[in-house]
């Protein structure tokens, strides 16, 4: 039997038993609501699968089921004993389809119209209750409201095979086969002629033998409560702390006659440790192996052609919260397909590849495990929000005045909203992002959520490993000993406060940084966040030798990059990851706890919350230290890492580090002559080099220092004499040059150093070398783009403008916004504009919303460029109307951006 | 006197007041194990240990009642309960015999005790020698209120 519908028939008899113990309770207590949301979700979650499955006649009795328990769920309608009655009886019927399905791998053929027309009369009133089965005979529409009928024909029309059709089987096999063909078999577990062949062989089967069968496929497997498992967990952990000491006490006899057995012993509990933490450990594929399949039937159903992409399948996960997130993620896939996804026409019309693409990601971060679902739908409408917010009465209109986008789009997650305009078969009944949100957050998970409108929307749900197992480090503080995961630390540091490492700890206004390499790393003392101080930390203290030697945990929470001091640093172990007692649930700064290889109880850091905890110190401090901070990172934004080298001559030359793509040095053997230029082969190809002037010498043999830069697939080289330092200062081009190949001179580290161009080495080796055939921007033709480029600095200007012109484009600079507009009020025109941000005057902010609030260069895209690249940012950027949103100096980036938004922007002309 | 009326306690003393807890409520007692200390918890909170692949919070039931420390910590004892299906070690100074006693000579908690001893305790029976306080364990682990977390 096909494995979905093995899982399918356990889940809904043990739904339906579910369903049948509810609907008796809530019979005795009407007001509980817990058990109407509970029943309502259960035969949701079976019309959903059926429909799926494609067993029209169950999908059709639970949807008529549905209705009515949706109208009790919205208190439409009292429970009564007669409507819970009529359910239970939709249930069995549901039950002896099961049953039939069970043996024969096919749905009954049968007539439930009568069935279904009295849910719906209970649904949607009794008005017309006693005509409706008599007038209707085949067709199970009820004579209900005029709209509920449209409504109703809207889904049987969407249905395809239906009551009529049913000895319509043929249509759907039709179906199947068609897929068959399209898809290829490797996608469809069983092939639909195959399932024929099965059938007819079944059927000529004698009965016991089927019986045998059946009874077969039960045994495949076995449900185990997972509390079990935890008991089991337990024991083994306690057998392996025994053995432990076993091996403690033998360790010091040689040739005991325990060694062995022992051994055998010690082996074996391993095995068995592996293989009961292999029971709980799932890739999160499992969970999504039914979603190609669902959203290619979705696919069909709706008339959209969905992509489904799934990056990360791999990612292990505990099996309690696999099965968890399995009916969310089910969920939000749907809805991104359902509502998400635009009709191909709609699709077409914004300029938009006609497949829709929903892209599904597993990752770990920082002791978490990430599930991102994304689309590139029409994203959300917050307008639309708005007012279906004011209408369920979730907010007033004042309250929603001042929310802030986010806020409004997370009301969507809340109870008893939904955004579908009508209710469709596949989702939209408000079992959504509620439950959705309520099953993540019962397994102490968050959902977040970014929707930018016309392009999509980004569902990110953090689902803390707190029953998973993890790697993790093990370090001292004060003589406690903490575990940090793995997987957040990014490397280990040895530092000094006393200049006897390389590394020494250095304070601003009493907050300690670390120079790591060209960064500025933030340190926090775990000793002062966890307000530990033993009385030995004070004797040393005053001893001024604490400190001499730190290590220093380098933690990555997200982008923020930062640094935790302890005193020592263990091994890293394998731990399982216990959740915390429930009175100290509010401790942030603690993942979990869990026992080490020794027996002692070890608590565990989350990065998360000592982020959190640091980032609330800067916060918290005076208002004076806070100004002195934002200088502080302000002045550093200017920073900029460059490459100090030399080449011709003893003068440092520099060259910002970004546009470098690598280090090499080369043989000087292996350098080539080709069409009169030096070339060297370099990954398979050609690759030229040149020199900076003539000054530079190659030496006669051994290794010469090269620096490589790349411009999509070219790559050239550099040869320099010495490779100096790499450093990290304010760059501000004081002289400009005349030079051919120097954009001027700047001090760096105190000494003058020329800043080479490298947009002139480029065209210096490609000029001529690539000639006709470099790689042309989108829409070359005989006339060039225009692009306008605003920045204030000169050497970004000087540094973009001659590779804008490498790259095909007709370049022409502004100093900053109010430069720029003057430019607009000539009359010229550009086919893209990109800006900087941070400029002094008007920034580019103001420059993108003055430029979209007059027609005259309203339709010219905007590229941001920006040395923020915070999401935030982001937002703020597309929100004024900025097309793309660039991190200076990435090259690559700004290119293939201007290539993409003057596609866009031509197409869409 | 009907036998469904008599209550079994197990009874714990700290400084010098007994206390009793029903003894369906104890799961354990324990002795010297190696706690491992929760920085940053409420200061009821004395640290975590494990008892047989079991992680079980510590009270400071001393702390707990507004008493000072004992003197030579080594000594105590704890009692291992159980609460909202999470284990709680109770560290006492020891604990005595087993007592059966009539739920109907239980006397309501003076109302003039000290306000945390009022919050735990569940009334009071008139003992030969001594007076023994029903000690509340669903109360006596409700301290999260008491915000001492941020101190």
């Amino acid at each position: 039997m096909d494995d979905l519908l093995s899982e399918f028939l356990t889940e809904t008899n043990e739904s339906i038993g579910i369903v049948d113990a509810s609907l008796v309770v809530l019979e005795q207590d009407p007001s509980d609501e817990s058990q109407i949301d509970n029943i309502f979700r259960l035969v949701h979650t079976i019309k959903g699968t059926c429909g799926f499955l494609g067993l029209p006649r169950l999908e059709a009795v639970a949807h008529a089921g549905e209705n009515v328990l949706g109208k009790i769920r919205d208190k439409e309608l009292t429970v009564t004993a007669d409507v819970v009655t009529i359910i239970l009886e939709a249930m069995d019927v549901i039950k002896d389809i099961l049953a039939t399905i069970e043996e024969t791998e096919e749905e009954p053929a049968g007539n439930d119209a009568d069935l279904i027309a009295r849910l719906n009369d209970v649904a949607f009133g009794t008005s017309s209750a006693e005509a409706a089965p008599v007038a209707k005979t085949e067709e199970d529409i009820p004579a209900g409201k005029v709209s509920e009928e449209e409504l109703e024909a809207a889904f049987q029309a969407a249905e395809g095979p239906d009551e009529e059709l049913r000895p319509g089987e043929v249509s759907l096999e039709e179906l199947e086969a068609a897929f068959q063909a399209a898809e290829g078999p490797d996608e469809l577990p069983e092939p639909a002629v195959e399932k024929k062949e099965d059938d007819a062989s079944e059927t000529a089967k004698p009965a016991a033998e089927r019986a045998a069968k059946e009874s077969s496929i039960a045994n495949q497997s076995i449900r185990v409560n997972v509390q079990m498992l935890e008991n089991l967990m337990t024991m083994v952990s306690e057998l392996v702390l025994t053995r432990n000491q076993l091996l403690q006490m033998v360790r010091g006899m040689d040739d005991n006659e325990f060694t062995v057995p022992l051994q055998r012993l010690s082996h074996v509990t391993t095995e068995l440790q592996e293989g009961l933490m292999k029971t709980r450990m799932q890739p999160i594929g499992n969970a999504w192996s039914k979603l190609p399949r669902i959203v290619r039937d979705l696919g069909h159903e709706l008339g959209k052609k969905i992509d489904l992409v799934m990056h990360g399948a791999e990612t292990e996960l505990d099996r309690q919260v696999l099965e968890l997130i399995k009916d969310p993620l089910t969920h939000m896939v749907r809805n991104s397909a359902d509502h998400g996804l635009e009709m191909p026409k709609d699709r077409t019309a914004s300029g938009k590849p006609e497949t829709g693409k929903i892209i599904l990601e597993a990752f770990h971060e920082g002791g978490h495990i990430i599930i991102k679902i994304s689309d590139d739908g029409r994203g959300l409408n917050s307008e639309k929000i708005k007012k279906k917010v004011i209408e369920n009465g979730l907010a007033s209109e004042s309250e929603l005045e001042g929310m802030s986008k986010q806020q409004i789009q997370n009301f969507i997650m809340r109870a008893g909203f939904s955004t579908a305009e009508k209710i469709t078969n596949v989702s939209g009944r408000g079992v959504g992002m509620d439950v959705v949100r309520s099953n993540i957050e019962k397994i102490g998970g968050t959902i977040a959520l970014t929707s930018e409108e016309g392009h999509g929307s980004t569902f990110t749900i953090k689902i803390p490993l707190t029953l998973a197992i993890v790697s993790a480090l093990i370090v001292e503080c004060c003589g406690e000993r903490f575990a940090i995961p793995q997987t957040s630390v990014l490397e280990l540091v040895r530092a000094s406060t006393n200049n006897s490492s390389d590394h020494t700890i250095e304070m601003i206004n009493d907050s300690p940084v670390l120079r790591l390499r060209d960064h500025l790393l933030p340190l926090v003392h775990l000793n002062e966040i966890m307000r530990l101080e033993t009385a030995a930390d004070e004797v040393a203290d005053q001893s001024e030798v604490k400190g001499a030697e730190e290590f220093i945990v380098v933690i990555q929470v997200a982008s923020f990059v930062f640094g935790i001091v302890v005193d020592r640093v263990f091994d890293t172990e394998e731990i399982v990851v216990k959740p915390i007692a429930p009175i100290l649930k509010n401790l942030s700064i603690f993942s979990g706890n869990t026992i080490l290889g020794d027996g002692s109880v070890i608590m565990i850091l989350d990065p998360n919350g000592i982020a959190a905890v640091s980032g609330d110190a800067v916060v918290n401090s005076d208002s004076s230290r806070e100004k002195e901070e934002t200088n502080q990172t302000l002045k550093q934004e200017d920073k900029i890492a460059l490459l100090v080298f030399r080449a011709g001559g003893k003068d440092p030359k520099a060259v910002p580090l970004s546009l470098v793509a690598r280090l090499e040095e080369i043989d000087v053997a292996s350098i080539e002559e080709a069409n009169g230029k030096k070339v060297v082969q370099y990954r398979g190809q050609l690759m030229p080099l040149t020199t900076i002037d003539d000054n530079v010498t190659i030496v006669e043999e051994g290794r010469q220092p090269v620096l490589v830069f790349s411009d999509h697939d070219r790559t050239m080289g550099l040869v320099v004499d010495e490779i100096v330092d790499i450093v990290e200062d304010y760059l501000d081009v004081e002289m400009i040059s005349e030079r051919d190949g120097f954009v001027g001179s700047a001090v760096i580290r105190g000494k003058a150093t020329d800043i080479v161009d490298v947009g002139y080495c480029l065209q210096k080796c490609f000029g001529n070398w690539f000639g006709g055939n470099e790689t042309r921007p989108f829409g070359q033709g005989s006339d060039k783009q225009k692009i306008l480029l605003v920045d204030d600095s000169p050497f970004f200007r000087n540094m973009l403008v001659p590779l804008l012109k490498t790259a095909g484009y007709d370049v022409s600079t502004a100093e900053n916004g109010v430069d720029a507009l003057k430019k607009r009020d000539s009359g010229e025109n550009f086919d893209i504009i990109i800006s900087d941000i941070e400029m002094p005057g008007m920034d580019g902010f103001t420059f993108a919303e003055e430029i979209k609030g007059d027609d005259r260069w309203n339709e010219t895209p905007i590229v941001a460029l920006s040395s923020h690249t915070s999401p935030d940012d982001f937002d703020r950027g597309r929100a004024v109307g900025f097309s793309d949103y660039v991190a200076k100096f990435d090259r690559d980036s700004l290119m293939s951006a201007l290539t993409q938004t003057l596609k866009a922007s031509g197409s869409s002309k | 006197m009907t036998p469904s009326n008599m209550q079994d306690y197990v009874t714990i003393l700290i400084a010098d007041q007994l206390f009793g807890i029903p003894v369906l409520e104890v799961h354990d007692v324990l002795r010297g194990l190696k706690l491992t200390k929760i920085p940053l918890a409420p200061a009821e909170v004395a640290g975590a240990l494990n008892l047989r692949g079991r992680i079980v919070t510590a009270i400071d039931v001393r702390k707990r009642l507004g008493l000072p420390e004992l003197e030579n910590d080594e000594d105590g004892m704890s009692i291992v309960v159980e609460h909202q299906g999470e284990p709680y070690s109770l560290m006492i100074d020891n604990v005595g015999e087993v007592l059966s006693l009539d739920m109907n000579e239980l006397q309501p908690t003076p109302v003039t005790l000290d306000s945390c001893w009022k919050e735990i305790s569940g009334g009071v029976y008139r003992l030969e020698k001594k007076l023994l306080v029903v000690l509340q364990i669903e109360r006596l682990l409700d301290f999260a209120g008491n915000s001492t977390i941020a101190a």
